[in-house]
């Protein structure tokens, strides 16, 4: 699905990404942890294509293609989904409008014949419903006044319209309290399919109770330096991550 | 790149109005002075009165200078350089019906997206087309006669209905109101005149669509409407320009009277020429648009400008008779090297007379855009409100958003209140929409349009559409 070898990135000259390598196959669901600093968040910056995040080295292709090269709605229309940990707010741009925008661009890129209002209007009605949102969100600006729960939720719900093939979930986790977590991980693993992988990076184990992952990485300083099956994550539950910080092993 | 810079790298607007017609023009030497503006009246036939009020114009405009309060800087025309009148040839002698109109003229009407051909023209929608300094053509004349509803070009009006016109004319905007209305009252050419009967409901959309054609002109024109008690109009005005590398002078004067219980609305969708990328060439629009409401009346200013190099305009509202209503619904959006003034005034005379102003500005580029309004309650405005809310949005970081309220409130129990905000498009909010697969250009104006949306809302709803695409339009290569 996705392949990063020997990742280097730079935000504002300061080098946060320092040769990171990972290779998620369809149907995989990685986890990334890592004390605060690592570049967690910078790795799904990075490929998403966010400005100012500047890839100096290595390389990442999703399903073959060289992503690094793509402008962020192209690398979008791939397949490429980021959720963010801080959704930003659009006023006066009603969260129906957005959403029929993005899956008609997407649609678009597939192939696809764009959905007719009607049609998406049932659509997005349903997902809604999906990830507990009134349906009287679909009319209220992009995110304007949401609650941070609300705005977690509105990212699934945009992740289920889109059906992408990569979904990177950053921090997602932050802010929820444990019925909202409920929520949002029953829409992950309702999506979980064969073709279908994510990068879940959190900073929390609680979390992967919830999202049960194939494989744990621990990002510090840039690199992976310990992966693992779900039971790495208990394991840095227990021990924290100074342990790894000094070590030179396990890097992958 | 960053996005500022992209931002810059791409600011350049595509104005799809701005070709030239090639038609044969009588066009008066450049210059202005008594024998000119006897010159125009003559042109048009006109009675000695109107001649006489013209000259009174004239004079009173020699002895004033011109306002240097608004926040835009632009070399001072050069009155005598410019011409003030310029017809097609072939409107010499006035053509009797479309089928004797310069088929050259209709086509450029019909290139601009209004067919004055009756059976293709927009359902609903009475047209005066005003070029240079004569009206072309008005569409739907006998229609609306039959309601009694008088709607035609002034020039004419002054010879078929000398009552009306003599008795509204200069009411609401005295002829020495100030330097660009003395000069427009001086000089202008033609324009629309609009005459709602008494307990009349206009049964269609009068519209009138002004276009600049010659080189080296300035466009002049004078509207009046009047509704009289209890009529109901709404009425749209359009305006283009070709694009010129020198600056062209408009200075219009529009009048609005709404007699007792009567509604006029009235939009206009601004799009004159507003110069290139460097700044170069575009309209300088100054206009004074003025309202009176008498009691129960209601007026409402609905603008969408884009265009124009330099714009100072202030569509206002007196609101004379108890219960009179105004309102102002404004979208000013500024791109490249754009200056924009603009405002209102709402004078609260009566009792219980209320208005609302919405005002959104959109800055660009390394434009300057700038709310100016005006709210005044006089003595006698017992429970009078006002309600002001003023919105600015900044795209890129070398153009400037500015806001000057004037409030002047002298009845205590008067009630104003003003709101304001100043936001920008982000690069958050555009990475946002940029992961989700949607590019800059429709993400942008997809912003712009949902800041517009309370002020769009108000547009006839066609007008709506087509207000949005030019926002589109205007905004092409803004951002990276």
């Amino acid at each position: 699905m996705i392949s990063i070898n020997n990742l280097h990135a730079n935000v504002e000259d300061k080098e946060i990404l320092k040769g990171l390598n990972l290779d998620i196959k369809p149907g995989e669901i990685h986890a990334i942890m890592g004390p605060n600093g690592a570049g967690k968040s910078t790795l799904g910056n990075v490929l998403a294509g966010r400005e100012n995040y500047e890839v100096t080295a290595g390389s990442a292709t999703l399903n073959g293609k060289n992503i690094l090269e793509m402008e962020p709605e192209e690398r979008a229309r791939e397949g490429l989904f980021l959720a963010f940990q801080y959704p930003v707010e659009i006023p006066g741009v009603s969260n129906l409008e957005f959403l029929k925008a993005s899956v008609d661009a997407v649609r678009e890129q597939q192939g696809k014949e764009a959905l007719d209002s009607v049609q998406f209007l049932k659509l997005a009605r349903e997902k809604c419903k999906a990830v507990n949102l009134d349906a009287s969100f679909l009319k209220r600006g992009v995110n304007e006044g949401f609650s941070g729960g609300e705005k977690k939720r509105n990212e699934l719900m945009q992740m289920m319209l889109l059906e992408p093939q990569l979904c990177i979930l950053d921090e997602t986790d932050s802010g929820l309290d444990i019925d909202a977590l409920q929520v949002v991980a029953d829409g992950v693993n309702a999506m979980r399919d064969p073709n279908r992988s994510f990068i879940v990076v959190t900073h929390y184990q609680r979390l992967l109770d919830y999202i049960v992952p194939d494989y744990v990485h621990v990002l510090s300083d840039g690199k992976i330096v310990k992966s693992g099956g779900k039971e790495l994550a208990l394991e840095l539950e227990q021990k924290g991550y100074g342990w790894l910080e000094t070590s030179d092993n396990g890097a992958a | 790149m960053s996005n500022n810079a992209e931002i810059e790298a791409r600011i350049g607007k595509e104005y799809k109005a701005g070709f030239f017609t090639d038609i044969e023009s009588d066009t008066l030497a450049p210059g202005l002075n008594e024998e000119v503006v006897r010159f125009i009246s003559a042109k048009k036939g006109e009675p000695e009165w109107m001649t006489e009020w013209r000259l009174k114009a004239f004079r009173a405009w020699q002895e004033m200078t011109e306002p240097d309060w608004a926040h835009v800087t632009y070399p001072k025309p050069d009155f005598q350089a410019l011409s003030y009148y310029s017809a097609p040839k072939s409107m010499e002698n006035r053509p009797k019906s479309l089928d004797e109109v310069d088929p050259e003229l209709l086509a450029t009407y019909e290139k601009l997206g209004i067919p004055l051909h009756e059976q293709m023209a927009l359902a609903g929608v009475a047209v005066d087309a005003v070029f240079d300094s004569v009206s072309v053509a008005t569409t739907f004349r006998e229609k609306l006669s039959e309601a009694g509803v008088i709607f035609m070009p002034i020039s004419e009006a002054v010879h078929e209905y000398p009552e009306l016109v003599k008795k509204h004319l200069g009411t609401v905007v005295p002829q020495r109101d100030n330097f660009y209305a003395a000069l427009n009252s001086a000089v202008f050419s033609d324009g629309s005149f609009v005459y709602i009967p008494k307990g009349v409901r206009c049964p269609m959309e009068l519209s009138t669509y002004f276009r600049i054609n010659e080189a080296k002109t300035g466009q002049f024109e004078r509207t009046l409407i009047v509704a009289d008690e209890g009529a109901y109009v709404s009425y749209l005005e359009g305006c283009t320009a070709p694009m010129r590398d020198e600056n062209q002078l408009h200075a219009a004067v529009v009048e609005l009277v709404a007699m007792d219980n009567a509604e006029i609305k009235y939009s206009t969708v601004q799009n004159w020429y507003p110069g290139d990328e460097q700044g170069k060439g575009g309209i300088y629009n100054f206009v004074t648009k003025r309202a009176m409401a008498h009691t129960n009346a209601k007026v409402s200013w609905t603008q969408v400008e884009t265009g124009s190099a330099v714009t100072w305009k202030y569509p206002s509202c007196i609101l004379k008779g108890d219960n009179a209503v105004g309102e102002f619904y404004s979208v000013a959006l500024t791109n490249n090297f754009q200056q924009a003034d603009t405002g209102t005034k709402m004078i609260h005379l009566g009792k219980n007379t209320r208005s609302t102003i919405i005002s959104k500005g959109i800055s660009a580029g390394k434009s300057q855009n700038a709310y100016r309004g005006l709210v005044r309650m006089n003595p006698n405005a017992e429970g009078a409100r006002n309600y002001t809310q003023c919105d600015s949005l900044l795209i890129g970081d070398q153009c400037g958003a500015h806001t000057f309220p004037y409030i002047e409130s002298k009845h205590p129990s008067a009630v104003v209140e003003h709101e304001a905000t100043t936001s920008t498009v982000s690069d958050d909010q555009l990475f946002l929409c940029r992961q989700r697969g949607i590019d800059t250009e429709k993400a942008v104006s997809m912003i712009v349009n949902g800041f517009c949306k309370e002020v769009f809302k108000e547009l006839p709803m066609e007008f709506a559409v087509e207000a949005g695409k030019l926002l589109e339009v205007s905004l092409e290569g803004s951002v990276g």
